[in-house]
């Protein structure tokens, strides 16, 4: 009697033990797929603070390109300015394309091409297309993650209980914005 | 990416208690010897005061005393944009928690590694040799490879495993050697103090055994410790692929640093050795005897098999290239591989193509280690650019080129 009472209670403090554990997985997972979102956000705003100061640095050389700065400067108004996450997307995939025709067109400026200030800008510029791919990237890896969890058992079934539901990985929805505009600096 | 670091953990942990075991065996029959058949309790206990205290100092500031001893300077984003940023790209595509602290070399040998107990408190160092000769995309492929052991806990197992290997190659060490005086002096004591009349044969026989445990343990100790930090290096490579999407990168940066032809780096030791990104250790014949003493598998393999990575950057298509290059089982854990994932490689950065630049990269890097050490820069009139050591007596200097002169800025 006294021993089933024993085996019982383990047993339960077992179960109790493991649903803690998987739902504390389960949160960690999801926070982390939060924090990767989060850190596109801020790669994306860096990107918008680089462009007034590189447009800025260029304009001295470029006199005879205001068509390709006012798409740039248009775009990012556009980008900083958007409602939700579909506009957001399409404008910062009309900047991305902006900046990298712009960067085509600083071929023709050799001396712009040696001014020290362009060249870290460009660095940054480079630097932040990057990071903005590579948080995608790192996003995409949690989201799988945190779905793979919540779709195995025995997980799927404490996150079923607590209402933790399937994240949408980070398509790109503008067919520019597919090919992460490559900055060609050659 | 998690099932790599619980893989790697359950090895480490195995690894850990087979050497553990080791110690503690170490110890008892030594202890045995040296103090009578009560003492192996007493060895046992002293070996594992070494080893606590060992762990413990290497714990509290192992990361420092690394650092330190490589002689690394620790840099902003301002000295060195690039580096920075590039970290930064890494830390980023790994999801670390914090940015690892950088740090730059002033050594001509390129190498790079990385150090720190867990990824909160992670640095990354490489030298200034490795900067000056590598593009973008391959110092990413470095860094990239230096992350990834940050994240596969690596560094922590390197300190572990490197502590415990040192406490048993110093008892053993202490105990052979007492054990050679001790007989050059021809002290009978030993073996008439046994216990008692009869003990005199076993005595000998436990002695005999211990000697065998000292000899054996360490070199037992060393081909584990080697074997694991080899496996390592490939998944830190398989790894660095699957963060940057680009092997290539990674690839072509090993070639440079096997075909660099600067001596070897100047503050580097054994134990330290598995943490840097090639092993800084230059041998001739790299490929037959040192292979299982070797902390790194031979770099044109580690070339090869990333190379053959022509369908995408997951884990599993290393996996694959891997088996392709060197006909034995897979190195990636299976849980690993198994996962579903189809992941493609990317285009090389846009600098790649230039290759003319390696000269005018070295003369940056020269002047960013100048800059973090103090130099004063001077430009004359006639566009010559002077660089003026820290401990410069004086407060005027000629131009070397139109003799007109100048005053040294205050410092």
């Amino acid at each position: 009697m006294k021993i089933a009472l024993i085996v019982i209670a383990a047993v339960f403090a077992v179960i109790v033990l493991a649903v803690i554990g998987i739902y504390n997985a389960l949160v960690r997972l999801r926070n982390q797929a939060d924090n990767a979102w989060s850190q596109i956000d801020v790669q994306l705003k860096r990107r918008h603070d680089l462009i007034p100061n590189l447009i800025e640095t260029a304009k001295g050389y470029m006199k005879h390109e205001r068509g390709t700065f006012e798409a740039i400067t248009e775009a990012r108004s556009k980008a900083m300015g958007a409602g939700n996450v579909a506009d957001a997307s399409k404008a910062e995939g009309m900047l991305g394309e902006a900046l990298s025709k712009f960067m085509l067109v600083v071929e023709n400026y050799p001396d712009l091409k040696a001014n020290q200030n362009f060249l870290s800008l460009q660095e940054e510029l480079t630097s932040t297309e990057n990071k903005i791919s590579f948080a995608r990237q790192s996003f995409n890896d949690q989201v799988l993650g945190f779905n793979n969890k919540i779709q195995m058992f025995p997980s799927n079934i404490i996150a079923g209980t607590f209402g933790f539901v399937k994240r949408d990985f980070f398509e790109i929805e503008v067919a520019a914005e597919r090919e992460v505009p490559k900055v060609s600096f050659s | 990416m998690w099932e790599l670091i619980r893989a790697n953990k359950r090895n480490s942990i195995i690894l850990m208690v087979i050497m553990a075991a080791v110690l503690l065996l170490m110890g008892f029959v030594i202890g045995m010897v040296m103090f009578g058949p009560e003492g192996g309790m007493f060895g046992l206990m002293i070996a594992t005061v070494i080893w606590l205290v060992m762990t413990l100092v290497s714990f509290s500031s192992g990361d420092q005393i690394l650092l330190a001893a490589s002689k690394a300077t620790r840099v902003t984003h301002d000295v060195h944009p690039q580096l920075f940023n590039v970290v930064e790209e890494m830390k980023i595509a790994a999801s670390l928690p914090v940015m690892p602290k950088v740090y730059i070399i002033n050594d001509p040998a390129p190498n790079a590694f990385a150090t720190g107990r867990n990824p909160n408190t992670a640095s990354v160092a490489v030298t200034a040799g490795l900067l000056g000769r590598l593009n973008r995309d391959e110092l990413q492929g470095v860094i990239a490879h230096e992350v990834s052991h940050i994240v596969n806990r690596d560094i922590l197992f390197v300190t572990l495993a490197g502590v415990m290997l040192g406490s048993i190659v110093l008892i053993s060490q202490v105990f052979l050697r007492g054990m050679f005086y001790s007989s050059m002096m021809g002290s009978r004591r030993r073996y008439s103090s046994g216990s008692g009349g009869g003990g005199g044969g076993a005595q000998i026989v436990m002695l005999v055994v211990a000697i065998v445990v000292a000899i054996l343990a360490p070199i037992m100790a060393y081909l584990l410790y080697f074997a694991l930090s080899r496996r390592r290096e490939y998944l830190a490579d398989a790894g660095a692929a699957r963060l940057t999407r680009y092997p290539e990168g990674l690839a072509s940066a090993l070639e440079k640093i096997a075909g660099d032809p600067s001596p070897q780096l100047a503050a580097v030791n054994k134990v330290t050795a598995p943490m840097y990104i090639a092993n800084p250790f230059k041998k001739k014949n790299q490929r037959k005897l040192s292979d299982l003493t070797s902390t790194h598998p031979p770099i044109s393999e580690r070339i090869s098999i990333l190379r053959n990575m022509t369908q995408g950057a997951s884990f599993n298509e290393y996996s694959k290239a891997y088996t392709e290059i060197t006909h034995a089982a897979s190195v990636v854990p299976i849980a690993a591989v198994s996962k579903k994932e189809d992941i493609a490689l990317r285009q090389a950065g846009a600098e790649a193509k230039k290759e003319d630049r390696r000269e005018n990269q070295m003369r940056q890097v020269g002047d960013i280690m100048r800059k973090v050490n103090q130099f004063v820069f001077l430009s004359c009139v006639c566009g010559l650019k002077m660089k003026i050591p820290p401990n410069f007596k004086g407060n005027k200097v000629k131009c070397p080129r139109c003799r007109k002169t100048l005053d040294v800025a205050s410092k």
